[in-house]
C-alpha cells in the first residue's frame, strides 16, 4: 500500500496558504506565452480557472459539450454562496466557516484545504461584485446574507433563487473577455473522450467534435477537469441530462486515483418523483429551509385521508402535525444538514407517514412565515388592525420577493400553488462529495492533470454544506489552481511545443475510435437508457441513503452482470461521423456502470456511518450515523487495475490538528 | 392521452429539411414536453430508427439550451417557462402538435431540432464583460453600496438565460432583448461605468455582423421570453446606443 503525498504544508494552518503561495515555484510572464493549458468543463471551477489563467498569459483551449460554456450545471444552484464576510456581525469568521465545514463533513475532509476555501471566500464575493454580479442587497445598498443548514451564522451570499446562474455568467463573462482577446480557444459542443499521457505527464486530450463527429488530438502542458460530479449514475438525479463522469473516469483509468466514490449527496427538499417517465428530478433551493417548516401527520388516519384526498394539509390542525425535525434537533430545527434531514425524511415515511400517492413525500410549509412577515410588512407600513388576508397577502409579497422563481418552478411541475398549500418535497441525489484524488496543490495522482470543483474530492469530507459548492468551485478556479498549476509549470518551460503527433496520441485516438465502432456495430436489441435506469434503480436502491453489507455485495453483482449485458446487448443507432446523441450517451453510461461498481465497493469497505453515508450496521441507539474514527479516519482513494471490483486501495491519513474529533450532534 | 407530431427533420447542416408525422400513445399530463420527446426517441430506436435530435440539458428552466417552435409559439404555449418546463397538461388528447427549430439567418440548423447559437456567444465576447482581472485585491464587495431599486433592475436584466426565443419569435430576428438586457444590467452597476461607451457600440456592432435584424416595437420578444425580461432593456440598449455614438463622434 503506497503512501499518498497530500502536499499539506508545514506550519501553522492559519499560515500554510500564505506561506505556500510564497515558496511556489511561478512562470515568469514572458514565459507563459509559451504554455498551453487545456480546461475541460465551463462551470465555476473550470470557467473561473480558463478565465484567470488566460488572463496570467497562458495559453489557454476551453472544452465544454454544451452549445456554449453559459450552460455548464453550476447554472443550477439556487440558494447561494457562503463567505466568511461576517457582515452581519454575528461573529462569523474564517475558523468559523473552516469548522463548521470540517464538523458538516463529518471530520471526513482534509483540514488544511478546508482552511484555505474558508481563507479565500471572502475574496470570491469581492471578485464577483467587481465583475458586475447583481447579488441581493439591502435598502441601504449593502449586501444580503442568508441562513443555509448546519451553521449557526448567516453568512450566504445570493441573487434570488438563482445564485448560479449569476455567478456563473460572472465566470463566463470573464470567459468571454478571454475569448474576444484570443487568449481562451473554446471548442463548444466537444467531449473529452481520453486523456493522453507522453513519459507518465498529462500531455493532452482526444475529444470528439460533437457535431461533425471529428475525433481531436489537443495537446498541452497541463490539463485541468472541471467536469462536475457523477450524481447521474443515479440515473435520476438534480444533475444535468449531460452532466456525466467521463472526464473523470478516463483519467481515472490512466492513473488518476479516485477518491471516495460513495460519498454521494441525497439532498433533502427535491420534488418527489411522479412516474416512471421522469427524466430527471428538480431541486428545491435548501434556503427554502430558513422560512419553510417540515412535517407530516402525526396519526395514521389523517396520512390516509391526505393520501385518499379526503383530508387537505391546510386542515389539519397544528396539534395533529409532527415537525420533525424540530421535535428531533431543537438547536438547529429545519436547518440540519441536509444528509440529517434527509434520513429525517426517510425515516418517517419508511414509518408510513409519507403524505403522496408513492408515499415518499413530506411537507415543506411556508404558511408560518407568510403570517409572520405579512404581519412585520403591515407594522412598516403603518397599516394597523390589518385583516388576515391582507397579512397573508402582504407575506406573500414579501415570500415571492425572496423565492419567487422556485414558488414559480414547484408550480410548473406540480400544477400545485405552493402560496396557498404546504409544498411536497422528497431527498434525491445532488451532489458528489467524492471524486478525482488532488493533493493540495489539486494534481491528481498523474503529473500534469489537475482536477478542481465538485470533480474533485477534497473540502467537504462526507457530506457538503448547502452554498458551500459554489465557494469551492470558485476558490478552485479563482484563486487556488492559477497559483498552484505554475509550480508545476514552471519546470515546463523549457519543453515547447508539445507535437499531437506522437505514439501516445495515435494509440489514444485509436482506442476512441475503436470504442465507437463496437457501440454502433454491437447492434444489439437494448435503448441506452433502458441499461441507465437499471443501474440507476440498482444504486439507489442498495447504494443510496442507507447501505448495508447485504445490499452492497449484491449490488456489485448485479453491476458486474448488467455491464456485461450492455456490451452484448446494446444498440446505439446512427452514425459516427455527425450529431449523434444517442452515442454520446452510450459512452457515458458505460462508465457509469464501471463507477457504480466502484461506488459500491467503496461504501461496502468503510463500514463506519459518516456523513451521507449511511450503514445500516453503524448507528447511534438514537439512529444517528456512527463514526469510527480509530479505523476509518481516512480518506479511501481507488486505483484502477483493470476491474472495477478489482481496484487497489491507497490511504491517506487525515489528522485533525485544529479541529477535535467529536461525534457530531445538532440537537 | 394521445398525440400526432409533427416534427421538423434535416439530417444534417447542408441537408434539405422536411416534417415527419409521429404518432405518441399514452402520454401523462403530468410529463414534460421533453420527457414526451423521449417516450417519442425511445419508441423510435426500439424500432431501430434515429431519434430526432433536439437540444436540452438542465431540464429545469435555467440553462438556456431547449429551444424548439411549438405551435408556432417559441417555448410553447405557457407562458414565463422554457420548453423543459412546459408541461402537457398544457394539451388535449387527440391534438396535433408542430415541433420546429429555431428560425434566424444567425441561427443555422445543425440537425433536426438543433440550431447554431455561438452568434450570441460572439456577441459577449465583443463587450459582455466587466474588465477586472482575477485577484485577491479588489476592493470590498461593499464599498460601493447600490441602491437596491437598481441592484434590483440589474439582476432582472441579468436573469436572461440566452436561449435565442427572442430571436426564434421576432420578424426582424432581432437579437435585441439578448444584448439589452446584459447592456442594461452592467450600465446599472456602478462596476460597468467604465467600459459603458464601448461596450454598447461593440455589442451592437457584433449584433449586426452576425446577420439579426432590427427591433420594431413589436414586442413578441418581451411576451415568450422564458424569464420574462422586460422591453424596457431594449428602450435601455437604444438609448445607450445614441448616447454612446454621440460620445464617440466627439472623440
Amino acid at each position: 500500500m503506497s503512501i499518498l503525498d497530500s502536499k499539506i504544508p508545514e506550519g501553522p494552518i492559519k499560515e500554510k496558504w500564505t506561506n505556500h503561495k510564497n515558496n511556489i515555484n511561478v512562470v515568469n510572464p514572458a514565459n507563459k506565452r509559451h504554455i498551453d493549458v487545456i480546461v475541460v468543463g465551463t462551470g465555476l471551477a473550470g470557467g473561473a480557472a480558463a478565465a484567470s489563467l488566460a488572463e496570467m498569459g497562458y495559453n489557454v483551449k476551453a472544452f465544454c459539450f454544451q452549445d456554449s460554456p453559459r450552460r455548464a450545471h453550476s447554472i443550477a444552484a439556487q440558494g447561494g454562496i457562503n463567505a466568511a464576510k461576517n457582515y452581519q456581525n454575528d461573529g462569523d469568521s474564517t475558523y468559523r466557516l473552516f469548522y463548521d465545514t470540517v464538523k458538516g463533513g463529518d471530520y471526513r475532509a482534509r483540514e488544511a484545504n478546508v482552511y484555505r476555501l474558508a481563507e479565500v471566500s471572502a475574496n470570491i464575493i469581492d471578485q464577483c461584485v467587481a465583475q458586475g454580479v447583481p447579488f441581493a442587497r439591502d435598502y441601504g445598498g449593502l449586501l444580503d446574507n442568508r441562513s443555509f443548514g448546519g451553521v449557526l451564522v448567516s453568512r450566504t451570499f445570493y441573487a434570488k433563487g438563482q445564485t448560479g446562474q449569476q455567478l456563473l455568467l460572472g465566470a463566463y463573462s470573464a470567459m468571454s473577455r478571454q475569448i474576444g482577446k484570443g487568449k481562451i480557444e473554446m471548442l463548444n459542443r466537444h467531449e473529452m473522450l481520453d486523456l493522453v499521457l507522453v513519459d507518465g505527464k498529462a500531455r493532452g486530450i482526444i475529444a470528439r467534435n460533437l457535431i461533425t463527429g471529428e475525433i481531436e488530438r489537443h495537446s498541452a502542458h497541463a490539463v485541468v477537469l472541471g467536469t462536475g460530479g457523477y450524481g447521474n449514475v443515479f440515473f435520476l438525479s438534480t444533475n444535468a441530462m449531460g452532466s456525466n463522469v467521463t472526464a473523470a473516469w478516463k483519467a481515472h483509468k490512466k492513473g488518476a486515483y479516485f477518491a471516495n466514490p460513495c460519498f454521494t449527496q441525497i439532498h433533502p427538499t427535491c420534488i418527489p418523483r411522479s412516474g416512471d417517465y421522469q427524466s430527471k428530478l428538480t431541486l428545491m433551493s435548501e434556503s427554502l429551509r430558513n422560512d419553510g417548516r417540515i412535517w407530516v401527520p402525526k396519526k395514521k388516519e389523517d396520512v390516509i385521508a391526505i393520501r385518499e384526498g379526503r383530508l387537505r394539509a391546510v386542515d389539519l390542525k397544528e396539534e395533529d402535525r409532527d415537525y420533525y425535525l424540530e421535535r428531533r434537533y431543537p438547536a438547529f430545527g429545519n436547518l440540519v444538514p441536509r444528509d440529517v434531514a434527509s434520513r429525517a425524511a426517510k425515516e418517517r415515511c419508511d414509518a408510513g407517514f409519507g403524505v403522496n400517492e408513492t408515499g415518499e413525500a413530506v411537507y415543506l410549509d411556508f404558511a408560518a412565515a407568510i403570517m409572520r412577515y405579512g404581519t412585520e410588512k403591515a407594522t412598516v407600513d403603518g397599516i394597523h388592525n390589518a385583516s388576515e388576508t391582507m397579512i397573508r397577502e402582504l407575506g406573500e409579497k414579501v415570500i415571492e420577493a425572496k423565492y419567487g422563481n422556485l414558488f414559480q418552478m414547484y408550480e410548473k411541475i406540480t400544477d400545485d400553488d405552493p402560496y396557498k398549500t404546504p409544498m411536497m418535497i422528497y431527498p434525491a441525489v445532488h451532489y458528489t462529495m467524492g471524486g478525482i484524488w488532488v493533493d493540495y496543490n489539486l494534481m491528481t495522482t498523474i503529473p500534469g492533470c489537475y482536477a478542481a470543483g465538485e470533480a474533485n474530492f477534497s473540502d467537504h469530507g462526507a457530506n457538503r454544506l448547502g452554498a458551500s459548492a459554489l465557494m469551492q468551485g470558485l476558490a478552485d478556479g479563482y484563486f487556488v489552481l492559477p497559483y498552484t498549476i505554475g509550480d508545476y509549470l514552471a519546470n515546463e518551460i523549457r519543453t515547447g511545443k508539445i507535437s499531437t503527433d506522437l505514439p501516445e496520441f495515435i494509440e489514444a485516438e485509436r482506442a476512441v475510435k475503436d470504442r465507437i465502432s463496437t457501440l454502433l456495430e454491437n447492434k444489439g436489441s437494448k435503448t441506452v437508457d433502458h441499461f441507465h435506469k437499471r443501474l440507476g434503480k440498482i444504486m439507489w436502491d442498495n447504494v443510496g441513503m442507507a447501505r448495508n453489507e447485504e445490499g452492497l455485495k449484491k449490488a456489485i453483482a448485479e453491476i458486474k452482470a448488467l455491464r456485461e449485458e450492455f456490451w452484448k446487448d446494446v444498440f446505439v443507432p446512427g452514425k459516427a461521423n455527425g450529431l449523434n446523441p444517442e452515442l454520446e450517451k452510450a459512452g457515458r453510461v458505460a462508465d457509469f456502470i464501471e463507477l457504480g461498481e466502484l461506488m459500491a465497493l467503496d461504501a461496502l469497505s468503510r463500514s463506519e456511518s459518516c456523513g451521507g453515508h449511511f450503514r445500516d450496521e453503524s448507528r447511534t441507539d438514537e439512529g444517528e450515523a456512527l463514526r469510527d474514527d480509530e479505523n476509518f479516519a481516512f480518506v479511501s482513494a481507488w486505483e484502477w487495475t483493470g476491474d472495477p471490483s478489482k481496484a487497489a486501495l491507497h490511504k491517506e491519513a487525515l489528522e485533525f490538528n485544529d479541529i477535535e474529533l467529536k461525534q457530531r450532534s445538532y440537537k | 392521452m394521445n398525440l400526432t407530431l409533427k416534427i421538423y427533420r434535416q439530417d444534417g447542416p447542408n441537408s434539405k429539411g422536411r416534417m415527419e408525422t409521429y404518432p405518441v400513445t399514452d402520454i401523462s399530463e403530468h410529463m414534460s414536453f421533453l420527457e414526451m420527446l423521449d417516450v417519442l426517441n425511445e419508441q423510435l430506436v426500439n424500432d431501430g430508427k434515429e431519434p430526432v435530435a433536439f437540444d436540452h440539458d438542465c431540464r429545469e428552466g435555467i440553462c438556456g439550451m431547449c429551444s424548439l417552435y411549438i405551435n408556432g409559439e417559441a417555448h410553447g404555449p405557457d407562458r414565463g417557462v422554457t420548453t423543459c418546463q412546459l408541461h402537457m397538461r398544457k394539451f388535449k388528447d387527440g391534438d396535433t402538435i408542430h415541433i420546429e427549430p429555431w428560425r434566424a439567418a444567425a441561427f443555422p440548423i445543425i440537425k433536426d431540432l438543433v440550431v447554431d447559437r455561438s452568434a450570441m456567444d460572439r456577441i459577449m465576447n465583443a463587450g459582455g464583460f466587466v474588465s477586472v482581472n482575477t485577484s485577491g485585491n479588489t476592493q470590498d464587495a461593499n464599498a460601493i453600496p447600490i441602491p437596491k431599486v437598481d441592484a434590483d433592475k440589474a439582476f432582472d436584466a441579468a436573469t436572461c438565460i440566452g436561449c435565442g426565443a427572442c430571436v426564434a419569435t421576432c420578424k426582424n430576428s432581432s437579437a435585441m432583448l439578448f444584448v439589452g438586457a446584459k447592456v442594461s444590467q452592467l450600465a446599472l452597476l456602478p462596476q460597468g461605468q467604465v467600459e459603458r461607451t464601448d461596450r454598447v457600440l461593440n455589442m451592437v456592432a457584433q449584433m449586426d455582423e452576425e446577420g439579426f435584424g432590427n427591433c420594431t416595437n413589436t414586442g413578441a420578444c418581451e411576451v415568450e421570453c422564458p424569464k420574462g425580461i422586460s422591453l424596457e432593456n431594449i428602450a435601455r440598449l437604444n438609448s445607450e446606443f445614441l448616447i454612446a455614438s454621440l460620445k464617440a463622434e466627439k472623440k
